[in-house]
């Protein structure tokens, strides 16, 4: 009788019970197809990391550029490519499996009737991309450690750092996600949105190398941010207070994105 | 165990639900019956705490659905009325989510979902995946996934729209035995003889408000006579006739395109007269009122979308 009412009287505990309840769906559901999204979501980062780091890298070191702090060309590139890939995939996962779980299989209304409420749900979620985002990132970071492209043992805190930069677009994407009743603007965030921060955030050269109007742009971009200190993370070059603006600026834009997302969750499942 | 004053659910400027009173017992079930947009789904998801009133008062079993939605919520049943079943899992897989979503453990879970898949008649398909059954399975598979957390009250949007009639039949068969294990039902539905069937009291809606309350047996009466004569004329008399009938004493008659029908006490009689008057017509058919004639009676024959 009134299963599960037990943690209700303990408000506080009561969303991460229930955000968790959300996770474990998600995970059940990961289950089934866990395997080929590894491939598909590593594969694509990984195939950069050798054409650009080891294929263009070795011309590039051949000129012994300095404008990369004097290190390979592989070596800058991975820390850039690690922040890349959580941004490829907190968008993928918060865009067509929001819309299919709100319109086209309708899983978020079955959980909406339990206990659960709009806000759990998009937490759990969070919680279960966040977890992809470990993943992925701790795989392509070992990769890069076996490559020979990480000096630092701090590079094993540019982990956290790109899970970070991840939630940041996973919160800021899903938020909007959930308000789309088609697909169509999805394409555009990836073509128009993603694409170009991919390349201009620093990812592949240093933001030095822009046209001068367009640098502040790329200062401003979460991915910059997030692309700087893993990198410098990764170089051991972090300074405290460069690590605490980059922190503080992806930390403050989550924010925003689930406090954006817990009324546009509601919005959408409590109408 | 719920009990509705004023309600009022609105939607920008169109008002779904207009300000409607029921009161709903421990036991029973309940119908709202009405046409499509007539606010019976709105008013289903206000009870079902996803959708808050813009208006008047709702308490579910003596909470708030705004304030208390996941206490109440996790005492309900909610069958709704688009599919809403993971069809990527199993069948098992759909019931072990869900039985989760209410913090039900593993091994509670299992037993129940053995005993649940039993009742729906599910239990050879437990491992195949969602996907490729039948409407009727799916319908019969979401009924056993609101009854995980053995809910005192189970809220069922058109359980039976769109399925054939041996899968209605099975899915009727199985709400009656909730009712008789004490489960309290409400449920909407547009199919009169679903109402007639299930329903102690039920209400019909139209545009957003309440028309008629009773159980079935007392609307009949209060709405309708109790027997109906339908006449069918050839085309080409069918305007004649119907204005000679118009001296056959009758509670109420309606000229539809192809039959006139006349609500009267006694239809053998009244079909007696009709022929007194030299009036032969290609068929009739004498039968008791049904809700059928009562809801139309009440809503109109107008097309809602």
């Amino acid at each position: 009788m009134a299963a599960g009412t037990g943690e209700l009287n303990r408000p506080a505990l009561t969303g991460t019970v229930f955000a968790v309840r959300e996770l474990r769906f998600w995970l059940t559901d990961y289950r089934r197809t866990w395997r080929g999204s590894i491939y598909s979501s590593l594969l694509n980062p990984l195939l950069f990391l050798g054409a650009m780091g080891l294929g263009l890298g070795s011309l590039i070191n051949a000129r012994g550029d300095t404008a990369i702090g004097g290190v390979s060309y592989l070596t800058f590139l991975a820390p850039g490519l690690l922040a890349a890939t959580a941004m490829t995939t907190a968008v993928g996962e918060s865009t067509y499996p929001v819309l299919a779980s709100v319109k086209w299989v309708k899983t978020y209304q079955a959980a909406t009737a339990s206990p659960l409420r709009p806000a759990d749900i998009f937490h759990g979620h969070m919680l279960f991309v966040a977890l992809r985002l470990t993943m992925n990132c701790a795989i392509f970071l070992a990769v890069s450690a076996i490559l020979g492209a990480v000096q630092s043992p701090w590079a094993l805190a540019a982990l956290p750092v790109a899970v970070l930069t991840g939630i940041t677009f996973n919160a800021v994407i899903e938020a909007w996600a959930i308000t789309r009743t088609r697909d169509t603007s999805f394409a555009v965030i990836f073509r128009f949105g993603m694409i170009p921060l991919f390349l201009f955030s620093g990812t592949f050269f240093p933001i030095t190398e822009l046209p001068g109007w367009l640098q502040p742009v790329a200062y401003l971009t979460p991915l910059w941010h997030g692309v700087d200190l893993c990198r410098s993370l990764s170089l051991g070059t972090a300074t405290v207070g460069e690590t605490l603006i980059h922190l503080g600026y992806l930390a403050g834009l989550a924010a925003i994105g689930v406090a954006a997302g817990n009324r546009t969750y509601r919005r959408r499942l409590y109408v | 165990m719920i009990r509705a004053r004023g309600l009022v659910k609105r939607f920008g400027e169109f008002t779904a639900v207009d300000g409607i009173d029921f009161e709903l017992y421990r036991g029973e079930a309940f119908g709202f019956l009405g046409p499509n947009g007539a606010g019976k789904s709105s008013t289903m998801r206000m009870i079902g705490c996803v959708s808050p009133p813009t208006g008047g008062e709702l308490s579910i079993l003596g909470l708030d659905p705004v304030a208390d939605g996941p206490v109440i919520r996790a005492r309900l049943g909610v069958v709704p009325q688009e599919d809403t079943l993971d069809l990527e899992l199993t069948v098992r897989e759909n019931l072990l989510v869900y039985g989760r979503y209410f913090g039900l453990s593993r091994d509670v879970i299992r037993e129940r979902t053995a005993r649940l898949l039993d009742f729906v008649q599910l239990s050879d398909r437990a491992e195949d995946q969602v996907e490729p059954l039948s409407g009727g399975m799916k319908r019969r598979l979401i009924i056993a996934r609101s009854l995980i957390n053995e809910p005192e009250i189970l809220l069922l949007d058109e359980p039976t729209t769109g399925l054939d009639p041996q899968a209605r039949h099975a899915v009727w068969d199985r709400l009656f035995r909730l009712k008789q294990q004490g489960v309290t039902l409400i449920l909407t539905t547009h199919y009169m003889d679903e109402a007639e069937q299930l329903c102690d009291r039920l209400v019909v809606m139209d545009r957003g408000k309440i028309a008629a309350e009773g159980s079935p047996r007392e609307l009949i009466e209060r709405y309708s006579t109790p027997e109906v004569l339908e006449l069918r004329f050839e085309p080409d008399r069918h305007q004649v006739a119907a204005e000679k009938l118009a001296s056959v004493p009758a509670e109420r008659r309606e000229v539809l395109a192809d039959r006139i029908l006349l609500y009267v006490t006694d239809g053998d009689a009244t079909l007696a007269a009709v022929r007194a008057l030299g009036l032969e017509p290609l068929t009739s058919l004498v039968r008791r009122s049904t809700l059928e004639d009562v809801f139309l009676r009440l809503t109109g024959r107008r097309l809602e979308d």
